[in-house]
């Protein structure tokens, strides 16, 4: 359940931006996440609710954005989505080639909050 | 009632664990220091494999141990034993050491009088490949009786580590275990990863190990 770890750290991000900027209360926040991570927005959500009471994020609403897993060919650099879960071969749709370096699907990251 | 405005951040989630990591890279770094995160499931081995390397390597390098595996008082007193320092991070049950916890565990060493310093991570391929403890290299091992299918459920861990080291490979023979699958599902996550297979428990291919751990430990002393 790294989710915990993950949400206080993500509390604490968005805390630092909201009292730079000088707000009175976080509304909502948006976050970027890639497709190979494992967090589970239901659970960033119910620990965030549970972290920010007391805060100016509380009732906060989290929008979880998933950035799909994505992989470049590295014989024709067309970049193309591909789950690598499947247990199929994973084959370059331009040119076949099972050359290929992950393009996204690792991001985790704050983009932007709401504040009053 | 106030406007809503936005606040752009773009900011990683874990900059803050971030931050600590790079805080430890760089003191590693003014040290010397290499510095290995060692990652699987609970079972497959790593306890074994830190003490293949220290016997292996303990003449031509200093090395210490930090355990964040939850059962490691266990596997700490074997490190003792083998006349290596052992420092044990009380994780109080969390799944993963972060870099906070690594940093409070090298308090506890002598960082001039090292070489090498191994992470034994908590038993776990999901969280630990989540989090950067400062470490040069990240390394995960993948047991034969643990199945080919693991890159498929666990692609993160398997696309953040430099090496993977197919352990039990005593268990092979009569097992569906595909190697050759398991290589390619792992290469499309991740081109440049190093691949060994070895049996801690025959000894087969340990010294291909023990080689690359060297090879890091001169490079990065080099570098």
């Amino acid at each position: 359940m790294h989710e915990l770890a993950v949400t206080e750290s993500l509390l604490q991000v968005v805390l630092r931006h909201a009292n730079e900027g000088g707000a009175g209360k976080v509304v909502s926040l948006s976050v970027r996440i890639g497709g190979l991570s494992d967090l589970v927005n239901e659970w960033v959500q119910r620990y965030f609710d549970h972290l920010s009471r007391g805060t100016i994020a509380e009732g906060a609403v989290i929008r979880i954005e998933r950035i799909p897993t994505t992989f470049r060919c590295d014989e024709c650099g067309h970049v193309f989505p591909a789950d690598p879960r499947t247990r199929e071969a994973i084959r370059c749709p331009l040119c076949s080639s099972a050359e290929m370096t992950l393009a996204t699907g690792r991001e985790c990251f704050v983009q932007q909050i709401e504040v009053v | 009632m106030a406007e809503v405005r936005l606040i752009e951040v773009r900011e990683e989630l874990l900059a803050e664990n971030r931050q600590e990591a790079g805080d430890i890279r760089a003191e590693l770094r003014r040290h010397g220091v290499f510095m290995l995160n060692l990652m699987s499931s609970p079972g497959s081995g790593k306890t074994s494999l830190i003490l293949r390397a220290v016997r292996a390597l303990k003449d031509s390098f200093r090395i210490a141990v930090i355990e964040g595996d939850i059962d490691a008082m266990v596997d700490a007193e074997k490190m003792v034993r083998e006349g290596i320092p052992a420092v044990q991070i009380r994780t109080g049950g969390a799944c993963h050491l972060d870099a906070p916890m690594v940093a409070a565990g090298l308090k506890e060493l002598d960082l001039a009088a090292l070489d090498c310093i191994i992470i034994e991570n908590v038993g776990n391929l999901v969280c630990p490949a989540e989090f950067d403890t400062g470490a040069a290299r990240r390394a995960v091992i993948l047991s034969v009786p643990e199945g080919d299918d693991k890159p498929l459920k666990y692609p993160l861990i398997f696309s953040v580590c430099d090496l993977l080291v197919i352990n039990k490979t005593d268990y092979l023979e009569g097992s569906d275990f595909d190697v050759e699958a398991l290589r390619e599902r792992v290469h499309r996550l991740n081109p440049g990863i190093r691949i060994l297979s070895l049996s801690c428990r025959t000894g087969e291919g340990v010294s291909e190990w023990t080689r690359w751990l060297a090879g890091e430990i001169e490079a990065f002393r080099n570098k």
